[in-house]
């Protein structure tokens, strides 16, 4: 794949002074990260494109636009670019960029951040490679044919003569970008598919990674915001001198979601907003409960839905069928509960506002703050922190409005930052859902029909009235269509079933809820076919090579069929390549005890997500995918009583402890594609799995999450 | 408001702030060490842990009363240069995602070590049960403190403890 790329002009703007650098946070290997909001004042003699500069000592620094939240963009983006650079690692930085349109988005999620920066972030470092050498071979007065690259350096094959990039800053600056480069074939890559040490794991050792909670600025003042319990209420009234006589606290302000307490620290400003009075007008959502809902779902289902794909006849199929079986599957609204609790940090002046916050969307939050401040955009500056967890939570700037709203009141910059009841209570949550089932067998046992109605609430209908066309929200059936199966008579439904919870996006958002009905329910038709639930799911799956081999490799590697420890079952489940693309096999052992708990021993996941950039990220986001997806279906309940959330902290909404970890065992599958999305992928297949083994192990089969045995 | 005394990293502080105020948020908003991380505030998620005269505590639910007069490190004071086997060992197992939970992390496992050299796998569960990790990074805390354990017991070469 010897590629040839043309540059998109208003990506790669040549930049020959400091301005396309501007303002940036800085972090340096390998001693942590520098001082946030570091300006970068330097002179990089050679900066042609935004995503990279390189100084006249050597130092490569490597802009990264996307959020950095664990999965490890800091290391992987980095090192797209200096593969094609050639550049030698030791001399890369890393800087996180500050939100400016010349990246394109820089909003991070949907498991895209490498396999939509691939093409970019590869184009970018051949580009400068490319001026680098014109620059020796002019130097040389050789053709450029006969210089190579290696580790940061130009080398003239046949005499040996070699610059280092550092040499070559200058010259290189005036050498006009290509229009066009070549890009490497995969077997020459040394730095992709090598197991990079993560750039952010030194400062996450020692304290000194700053997270956007950890930001402090001259003159910062602290801020907590009591908010409506109820979705949808208002202040009605309130009185602040209780308030204002704790000690520490400065001022009280009403904004727009409710009232602050502004105060010389955060423990003030939490204890001075425990103390305010506030009447609130609950609003018109002060009836909803979690019972109310599943009466509405239940009532939507009867509705017919809107078709998200069909295939043959599938209601002629069931009537006909040799074996016919119904299930209803059902899963509740989940908070993200990320560690790091909501917050911002703001500075607003008159002719303009910065911003620390740790964002999954810094241009949207840039919008957001423009819009509250009245300020352009090139007036608002938003640095994006480290994110102390993301999963979808970070994309919705609700604590931005409050900390830049403050911060225009008290003209004085403001940390917001919420408790974790706050968090907890007050996030856009994960849509419950509601799934009818049903599956036709022939004589033999062979799958002919499979018919899959959703009733849901549409996050993109919440968020964009109008969006779905035809009343189907595609979003919404993500891991309920393109099945890996073939099965001639197929029919997928959506009832569009809207609530007043506030929904955003979710690490894996509606593949973690169709994948687990889907998955559960062919292990329900394996055993009504009475055949092995691998291998009446490998026999269906024959347009789909990718995921065959997936599912091959993760069988052998759990040791399917082999004899278990007694009590000990396994439970297969794959989840398709839906939004993220990539194949992910799952394969859970488990036991049950006496008293009903579900242990977890082990788990397979094999992954094909094309190139590995960071094999050691991807391994670790697998693990990270299964542990979320399988403490949602352990444990993930967020339930609505008189309109307000009832979970507060952690120990109502428990999240999985290491005493309940298994071992997880990642197989990734060799390949040569580009890649595809790590983050999310590992989620879907976890709870079916976990539930299709607690069949094998119990013959009780889960319908519902959390998981509750009897 | 009320004047403490506390000892933090081997320094000596005077701070003033109100009877009740949580150690957190001393060693946060007014000593400015802000690797110690705020999750819940109730003891629940283990984000906040320090050592408290060489214990793990959690310093979300001591009140600065309680640590008047005693000797508190935080990650930032646990070894110069990340140079303590813990952390060593979580830097060679890439132990962190997000690594919001990883300061409570180490420092509970560094008390778990001074008390067990070569803890099982049973007895590093039940010490860390209740250090939350939303990434789920526990297998490789467990690979950490082996890891670590395992190099405990060597002489060190080079680095300061």
């Amino acid at each position: 794949m010897n590629k040839t790329s043309t540059l998109r002009r208003r990506e790669f703007i040549k930049v020959t002074t400091s301005a396309g650098a501007g303002l940036a946070l800085s972090f340096h290997l390998p001693w942590g990260e520098k001082l946030v909001a570091l300006a970068q004042e330097r002179e990089s003699p050679f900066a042609p494109n935004a995503w990279l500069r390189i100084d006249k000592d050597g130092t490569v620094t490597i802009i990264v636009a996307k959020s950095e939240m664990g999965q490890g963009v800091r290391t992987a983006l980095p090192m797209i670019v200096a593969e094609e650079l050639d550049a030698d690692w030791s001399k890369v930085i890393v800087e996180q960029a500050i939100a400016d349109k010349k990246y394109g988005s820089m909003g991070t999620g949907g498991s895209t951040s490498v396999r939509t920066s691939w093409e970019k972030l590869r184009t970018a470092g051949a580009t400068a490679r490319a001026m680098l050498v014109t620059a020796a071979a002019q130097t040389w007065g050789v053709p450029e044919s006969t210089c190579r690259t290696e580790n940061g350096m130009v080398i003239h094959t046949q005499s040996g003569r070699k610059l280092a990039y550092a040499e070559l800053t200058q010259t290189a600056a005036k050498v006009p970008v290509p229009e066009r480069v070549t890009l490497k074939y995969p077997k020459d890559f040394r730095i992709i598919g090598k197991r990079m040490p993560r750039v952010d794991t030194p400062g996450k050792v020692d304290g000194s990674a700053k997270f956007g909670i950890d930001i402090r600025i001259p003159g910062m003042l602290y801020a907590s915001v009591a908010m409506c319990p109820v979705f949808g209420g208002k202040v009605k009234a309130y009185q602040d001198q209780k308030a204002l006589s704790v000690p520490g606290v400065k001022k009280v302000v009403r904004i727009d979601d409710g009232v602050a307490v502004v105060a010389e620290s955060t423990w003030a400003a939490f204890q001075g907003r425990d103390a305010l009075q506030i009447t609130w007008d609950e609003g018109p959502n002060v009836q909803l409960s979690s019972e109310s809902i599943r009466e509405m779902f239940i009532d939507a289902a009867k509705r017919p839905g809107a078709v998200a794909q069909k295939e043959g006849d599938c209601d002629a199929a069931l009537s006909t069928a040799a074996k016919r079986i119904d299930a209803v599957y059902e899963v509740p609204f989940l908070a993200h509960a990320t560690m790091e609790p909501m917050n911002c940090v703001a500075d607003v002046r008159k002719d303009r506002c910065e911003i620390w916050v740790s964002t999954q969307d810094p241009q949207g939050f840039q919008g957001k703050a423009c819009e509250i401040t009245g300020l352009p955009e090139d007036k608002v500056i938003v640095h994006t922190t480290l994110l102390g967890g993301g999963f979808g939570r970070r994309h919705e700037p609700d604590v931005l409005a409050h900390a830049v709203q403050v911060s225009k009141a008290i003209d004085a910059p403001v940390k917001v930052t919420w408790t974790r009841e706050d968090d907890m209570m007050h996030d856009w949550y994960r849509p419950a859902s509601y799934h009818m089932l049903s599956g036709g067998l022939d004589e033999s046992g062979n799958l002919v029909a499979f018919r899959h109605k959703i009733i849901a609430p549409s996050i993109s209908e919440s968020k964009w009235p109008g969006s779905a066309r035809n009343g189907l929200d595609e979003g919404a059936v993500e891991g309920a269509v393109r099945l890996p199966y073939s099965i001639p008579n197929f029919l997928v439904e959506y009832v569009m079933a809207n609530t007043p919870v506030p929904l955003t996006w979710w690490r894996s958002v509606y593949p973690s809820q169709n994948v687990f009905a889907v998955e559960s329910f062919m292990d329900e038709l394996a055993y009504a076919a009475g055949k092995d639930p691998f291998e009446f799911r490998r026999s269906l799956v024959t347009k789909m090579p990718r995921m065959k081999k997936a599912m091959e490799l993760a069988a052998e590697k759990a040791g399917w069929g082999r004899p278990l420890p007694k009590g000990h079952a396994l439970g297969i489940a794959l989840s398709p390549p839906a939004f993220f693309v990539t194949p992910v096999v799952q394969i859970a052992e488990v036991s049950v005890g006496t008293d009903k708990r579900v242990k977890l021993h082990r788990v397979v996941c094999s992954i094909d997500c094309g190139i590995a950039v960071n094999p050691d990220s991807i391994e670790a986001q697998m693990e990270s995918g299964f542990v979320y997806g399988v403490t949602a279906a352990l444990n993930g309940k967020v339930t609505l009583k008189k309109g307000r959330v009832e979970q507060e902290n952690f120990d109502d909404y428990p999240i999985l402890a290491i005493d309940e970890m298994p071992v997880v065992q990642t197989v990734i599958v060799e390949s040569s594609e580009p890649p595809s999305g790590t983050g999310e992928p590992g989620v879907p297949a976890a709870a079916p799995a976990v539930v299709n083994a607690i069949f094998a192990a119990t013959g009780q089969r889960v319908r519902t999450l959390p998981i509750r045995l009897s | 408001m009320s004047t403490y005394t506390l000892t933090v990293n081997g320094k000596p502080h005077t701070v003033d702030v109100r009877p009740g105020t949580p150690l957190l948020w001393v060693l946060r908003d007014t000593l400015g060490l802000t690797g110690t991380k705020y999750g819940c505030g109730k003891g629940l998620c283990g984000s906040c842990t320090v050592h408290l005269d060489g214990e793990a505590a959690r310093s979300c639910v001591t009140p600065i009363e309680a640590v008047a007069n005693s000797s508190v490190v935080t990650i930032e004071g646990l070894s110069p240069e990340r140079s303590h086997p813990v952390q060593r060992a979580w830097i060679e197992e890439e132990v962190p995602q997000c690594g919001y939970c990883q300061s409570g992390q180490i420092m509970t496992a560094v008390a778990l070590l001074k008390k067990q050299v070569n803890p099982t796998d049973d007895q590093i569960d039940e010490a860390m049960r209740e250090m939350l990790c939303r990434c789920g990074t526990y297998q490789r805390i467990r690979r950490a403190i082996h890891r670590a354990a395992a190099e405990g017991l060597r002489p060190r070469r080079g680095g300061v403890r």
